[in-house]
């Protein structure tokens, strides 16, 4: 059972100060079970994004422990930190794609800390990796765009391969900063579904930074509120009240 | 309230552009003067001119193996200057970016880079020439010199440039600094790059040409030569080879250009 309390990810007391003394996270507590959905809602700029970035290192916590399936990664260096990083997949809310590569370039990114500089180089990626990145482009619906190049996509289907290049990794948490926000409502949803749908098949813990209270409702199961860098609403979308989201993002006459 | 008032908030006057305007012009007619043009000098360079021009026709292309070994130098001097100059650039353009580079190396970087500009190729030839002796090598050294700095610049600007949203999902992925800018910085610079080398290669083989007038190889040295002994139709021979080549070379790295996009 000790083992057992060790999965997931837990966060203890995380502090972010980007400038000393200003805290843009103060001192925040988090467990997450090694599965489902959980979405993280608030105003912009009180920290959800630099929490997702706390996770994966590419912001550097002030203080703080995270760890991932036991493992603290705060402090990690060099070889050790690519090695926690490629365990995590992410997805931007830009798609952050490699505009001038194809397709099939930016999925096989995925597998960057896995293979070696030389491979990655002349493209000699594994059989395996190759048929993986195949099957993920069918299963996110770009069958026969492997050879297209990214800067050719539409912000959707960009999406799709950012979701793919994620799930490349075989992560064990996959993180996904506002991924929906440059999309129109429909193509939203349509993401939504996928990217909650393909993590739940592969029983891998998906945590979402979303503006949208109602997608986040729709599909979470944990719904996380943080305001001024503190979580202030933590429970299943049923127990999310207007008195809640008054607390989160203030005022009210937006309701 | 008259019109001119309301034109004038409008458009208020620039009083000290104007008598900075005024300075200027004042300072022209005084230099004019200092000139001392007279119709006399005029005609008598004019007629000057016109014998110089009856000298130089028809070219003289009877020493063609002179000519031709030169424009070789030239040729070879400007390839191996240009390849040699662009290896050096890649990592000094990538230790010279801030954004990529830790501040100090990239510091130290731009003041060794500006170093290398800051002297004129033909000073630095010289240089080389003392130092190493009359011939090729010497304006190898130079050019190489001169070209590494110059791209280096470009390269470290582009590199700045690059969207660092790539760098940052590639960065996530787990990937090593190699693999970072093989697959992060390296797809969104390329073609810039190659534009700058094929930029660089088409300056120096102009550049090489002028190198030999100091004494480091190339067609310069011929050219200089012709000129001291008055072979002026030598001369038109060498001038016309020197934009035949350019021309050539023009013609090549368009059809690159074209190929890229």
């Amino acid at each position: 059972m000790q083992a057992g309390a060790m999965q997931g990810l837990i966060i203890k007391g995380l502090v972010k100060e980007y400038v000393p003394g200003k805290p843009v996270l103060r001192g925040i507590n988090l467990a997450i079970a090694p599965q489902g959905i959980t979405a993280v809602i608030g105003p912009s700029g009180t920290g959800k994004s630099t929490l997702l970035r706390c996770i994966n290192r590419l912001v550097e916590p002030t203080a703080g422990e995270i760890l991932l399936n036991g493992q603290d990664l705060v402090p990690l260096r060099g070889r050790g930190l690519r090695m926690a990083r490629r365990r995590i997949g992410m997805v931007f809310q830009e798609y952050n794609l490699v505009e001038r590569l194809t397709v099939m370039e930016n999925v096989l990114s995925g597998r960057l800390g896995y293979v070696s500089l030389w491979q990655a180089w002349m493209r000699r990626y594994p059989d395996a990796d190759i048929a993986r990145a195949f099957s993920l482009l069918d299963a996110v619906g770009l069958p026969e765009q492997a050879t297209r190049r990214a800067d050719a996509l539409s912000g959707g289907q960009r999406q799709r391969v950012g979701i793919a290049r994620a799930l490349m990794q075989q992560p064990e948490l996959l993180l996904a900063d506002e991924p929906t926000s440059s999309l129109d409502p429909r193509t939203a949803v349509e993401i939504m579904e996928l990217m909650t749908g393909l993590s739940t098949s592969a029983g891998v813990p998906l945590v979402v930074n979303i503006h949208n209270v109602d997608l986040a409702r729709r599909f979470a199961q944990r719904i996380i509120g943080m305001a001024g860098g503190e979580i202030v609403f933590d429970g299943p979308p049923e127990a999310l009240q207007s008195e809640h989201l008054r607390q989160i993002y203030g005022g009210e006459d937006w309701l | 309230m008259s019109a001119s008032t309301l034109r004038r908030r409008a458009f208020p006057a620039n009083w000290s552009a104007r008598a900075t305007a005024f300075g200027l012009m004042l300072y022209a007619i005084y230099a004019f003067g200092q000139l001392d043009i007279t119709w006399a000098r005029l005609s008598v360079g004019f007629g000057e001119a016109g014998r110089f021009l009856a000298r130089m026709w028809p070219p003289n292309f009877s020493r063609a193996e002179l000519l031709i070994e030169g424009m070789l130098e030239s040729l070879q001097i400007a390839v191996i200057s240009s390849a040699l100059g662009i290896l050096l650039a890649l990592p000094l353009g990538l230790m010279a970016a801030r954004n990529l580079a830790p501040l100090p190396l990239a510091v130290a970087t731009r003041g060794f880079v500006a170093f290398c500009r800051s002297l004129h190729y033909v000073i630095v030839a010289i240089l080389f020439v003392k130092a190493i002796g009359f011939g090729a090598l010497a304006g190898v050294a130079a050019l190489t010199i001169a070209s590494m700095g110059f791209v280096a610049k470009l390269f470290a600007e582009a590199i700045e440039e690059i969207s660092m949203k790539q760098v940052e999902a590639i960065r996530a992925t787990g990937a090593g600094f190699g693999a970072v800018l093989v697959y992060g910085v390296l797809p969104q610079v390329a073609s810039r790059f190659i534009g700058f080398s094929l930029y660089q290669l088409d300056s120096n083989l102009r550049n090489s040409t002028l190198v030999g007038i100091v004494g480091a190889g190339g067609i310069g040295g011929t050219l200089f030569a012709a000129f001291k002994r008055f072979d002026y139709d030598f001369v038109v021979a060498i001038l016309l080879s020197i934009i035949a080549l350019i021309f050539i070379a023009e013609l090549i790295s368009g059809r690159i250009r074209a190929l890229l996009r």
